[in-house]
């Protein structure tokens, strides 16, 4: 039976995290994302689990890594300014393929920028903020209970790809209350757990990056049982340090391509009238809903328009956008941003589509009405042609 | 013999380690070693954390849960570890440059917290790996890399930071008094809460070079002279003491720290065990 909930997108997200087995939160206060620390200091200590509020940002990455790896799923949650500082341990959990989700509720930056404004401005450093080359799973839901669902979702991908996952929100997702009906599929999903029952013998070293047999990485195994090496160093399938050409290219390639072979499965979208659309607006976060909204109303118009909207921003919808850049004539894409999904997107855009960027970057949601505007200045170009 | 029982907790197939010979590091690594082999640790029970730097390298040489971090922050990866996995016993292991520069603010904190690890502080008064910068603790007027007409900055007492943060265990040795060496660090590893142990080392090939010392034996013969007992110390004047190292237990006392409070905070709580995320 499901029930009705009521919650902040924030909370929705620390309750999710619990859902999913996390027993570790470290983090360091910073609006728009502090209730999801409160939450998890409140509920952690319930459940067995250990919250503790570190002296920065850094430190707060760190010991979650570091508790991961010792065998705790584990979460920490930030927005622009602490994000940036976490980007050094963000890497660290990329190279040794520890699972662990971090949490950005993006505000306006940069620096300091807006602590209480929405915006969507941290698109690209979330796919690039770390140096080197390297892939990332990002999911940016547009309604709480979204939050909830996908929060679940990025545990279980950081767990499956072994990997750092962002669970991204902005400003208003983040202190919106909403209410929905939790269904018994989400008070019971799906979780990948932790492999706990393995038996090592005496003298074994555990290999932390052997391959798995659908070539990701074998599971990660607690540490107590047996133990391992780890190592931000270029490293072979035993952890250990080897600085060869060959081996690092093997490890590298092997980081892009655990998560880029899986890209279609990973990837999360949703559409709304797309079958007949020569309009498609590409929207994702809170800016969404206005799409959402402006979609139905350019309908209402009898405007073939539809909208969508990916959940998985990063790796990108590549094949599905590149089908819509083939079905549809026009594109706009709304972004609390000066367009940097935009530009990524239209790498893909082949047959030289119209791509139509609506930005703003005034700490201010992008409306309804706006986007409307802009599907009815589309739409005249498109049927004058 | 002591030589097998320390020989068994070391890592044969990934020696010779990338240290200078006659390196500092490789006496505190032995000194780790026996203290771990009296003690009889379980090698998978014990996680090593450590940063960046040459003396961080030891973590590849170590046969327990080791991790090789990141430049500054072995502690803030091991406050991880030990809270997440209280049944693991944790120790955090760094060059000055790593602790007490990069990584300052994460020494204190722990400190602060009384955090039940115990922090290795290899201390060659320079940064080793990048090719002997001055640190937090290369002294005043001693020439560096960056420091070629002699260092304009005041060092750093680790033991006074590590006392006044709030670590309730805390001594210094140097790489010379190897068997007060051992002795600290199994004290250490046995004490609830934050212990902290300094252990004066030598990089001849950078500090030493550019500071008249060049081979490891003049360090040695360095620390030699120059350390005083903390005993004797108490009885000397402050200018007696000047350039002197002084070796000893500074702090040894009981307190509750972060951990034993949580644990207590959640006994309050009825937990379900099986929600526990980690295997205890
Ligand atoms: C963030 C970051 N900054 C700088 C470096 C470069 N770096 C590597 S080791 C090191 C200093 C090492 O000195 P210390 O910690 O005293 O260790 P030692 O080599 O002397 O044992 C520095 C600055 C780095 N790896 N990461
Ligand atoms: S450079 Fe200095 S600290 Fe590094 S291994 Fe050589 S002697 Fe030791
Ligand atoms: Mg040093």
């Amino acid at each position: 039976m499901s029930r009705m909930v009521i919650m902040q997108g924030n909370e929705a997200c620390a309750l999710a995290a619990l859902k999913a087995g996390c027993r570790f939160y470290a983090g360091y206060p910073i609006t728009p994302s502090s209730e999801v620390a409160e939450t998890m200091a409140r509920e952690l200590p319930k459940v067995g689990g250990t919250f503790i509020q570190m002296e920065d940002e850094i430190s707060s990455a760190a010991a979650i890594i570091g508790a991961s790896l010792s065998g705790v799923k584990s979460m920490t949650a930030t927005s622009g300014p602490g994000f940036s500082l976490m980007q050094e341990g963000i890497g660290y959990g990329v190279m040794t393929e520890t699972p662990c989700v971090f949490v950005n509720v993006m505000r306006g930056g940069p620096s300091t920028g807006m602590p209480t404004k929405p915006a969507q401005g941290d698109i690209m450093q979330l796919r690039w903020g770390t140096h080197g080359d390297h892939q990332i799973i990002a999911l940016y839901p547009s309604t709480v209970e979204e939050v909830y669902k996908y929060t679940i979702k990025a545990f279980n991908y950081a767990e499956k790809y072994r990997t750092p996952v962002f669970l991204v929100m902005d400003e208003t997702l983040g202190h919106m209350r909403e209410s929905f009906f939790l269904t018994d599929e989400e008070e019971n999903p799906e979780i990948i757990q932790r492999i706990k029952d393995t038996e090592f013998s005496d003298d074994e070293l555990f290999h932390p990056f052997d391959l798995g047999e659908d070539r990701t990485v074998a599971p990660l195994v607690g540490m107590g049982k047996t133990r391992f090496h780890v190592s931000g160093l270029v490293h072979d399938e035993t952890g250990f340090p080897a600085g060869q050409a060959e081996v690092a290219e093997k490890m590298i390639k092997h980081l892009d391509s655990k998560i880029r072979m899986y890209s279609e499965e990973i990837s999360i979208y949703e559409e709304y009238m797309l079958s007949d659309a020569e309009i498609v607006v590409v929207a994702f976060g809170t800016t969404a809903r206005s799409a959402l909204r402006a979609v139905k109303m350019a309908r209402s118009d009898k405007i073939p328009v539809g909208l969508f909207k990916p959940v998985t921003i990063w790796p990108a919808p590549v094949s599905r956008i590149k089908k819509l850049f083939r079905s549809a004539n026009a594109f706009i894409i709304p972004e609390m941003n000066m367009g940097q999904y935009a530009q990524e997107l239209s790498k893909l855009n082949k047959t030289n589509k119209h791509i139509e960027m609506l930005n703003k970057i005034n700490g201010e949601l992008i409306t309804p009405e706006e986007i409307l505007d802009s599907i009815t200045k589309v739409w005249i170009q498109l049927t004058e042609i | 013999m002591s030589s097998t029982k320390y020989f068994n907790y070391l890592r044969k197939n990934t020696l010779p380690t990338v240290w200078c010979p006659g390196c500092g590091n490789g006496i505190i690594t032995k000194a780790f070693l026996e203290a771990a082999g009296n003690l009889g640790l379980d090698k998978n029970k014990v996680a090593v954390v450590s940063g960046i730097g040459c003396s961080s390298r030891v973590t590849g040489y170590l046969d327990f849960n080791t991790m090789h971090t990141l430049h500054g922050r072995a502690v803030a990866f091991a406050t991880g570890v030990k809270l997440a996995r209280p049944d693991l016993k944790v120790v955090a292991m760094g060059g000055d440059g790593d602790m007490l520069a990069i990584g300052g603010n994460h020494f204190i904190h722990a400190c602060r917290r009384n955090m039940d690890i115990t922090i290795i502080l290899f201390n060659n008064s320079i940064y080793g790996m990048t090719g002997g910068q001055y640190s937090p603790t290369t002294p005043n007027k001693s020439i560096a890399s960056t420091a070629p007409y002699g260092n304009m900055e005041y060092q750093f007492d680790p033991v006074q930071l590590a006392t006044t943060a709030g670590a309730t265990y805390v001594a210094r040795s140097t790489v010379y008094h190897f068997l007060q060496t051992v002795k600290y660090i199994q004290t250490a590893l046995s004490h609830k809460g934050m212990s902290v142990v300094e252990i004066i080392s030598n990089c001849h090939t950078y500090f030493g070079r550019y500071n008249k010392m060049s081979k490891p034996s003049d360090m040695q013969e360095f620390f030699k002279t120059n350390s005083v007992q903390l005993a004797k110390a108490k009885e000397m004047s402050k200018e007696e003491l000047t350039g002197k190292i002084v070796v000893g237990e500074f702090v040894n006392e009981e307190k509750p720290g972060y951990l034993e409070s949580y644990q207590n905070l959640q006994g309050t709580f009825e937990v379900d065990r099986e929600c526990r995320g980690g295997e205890q």
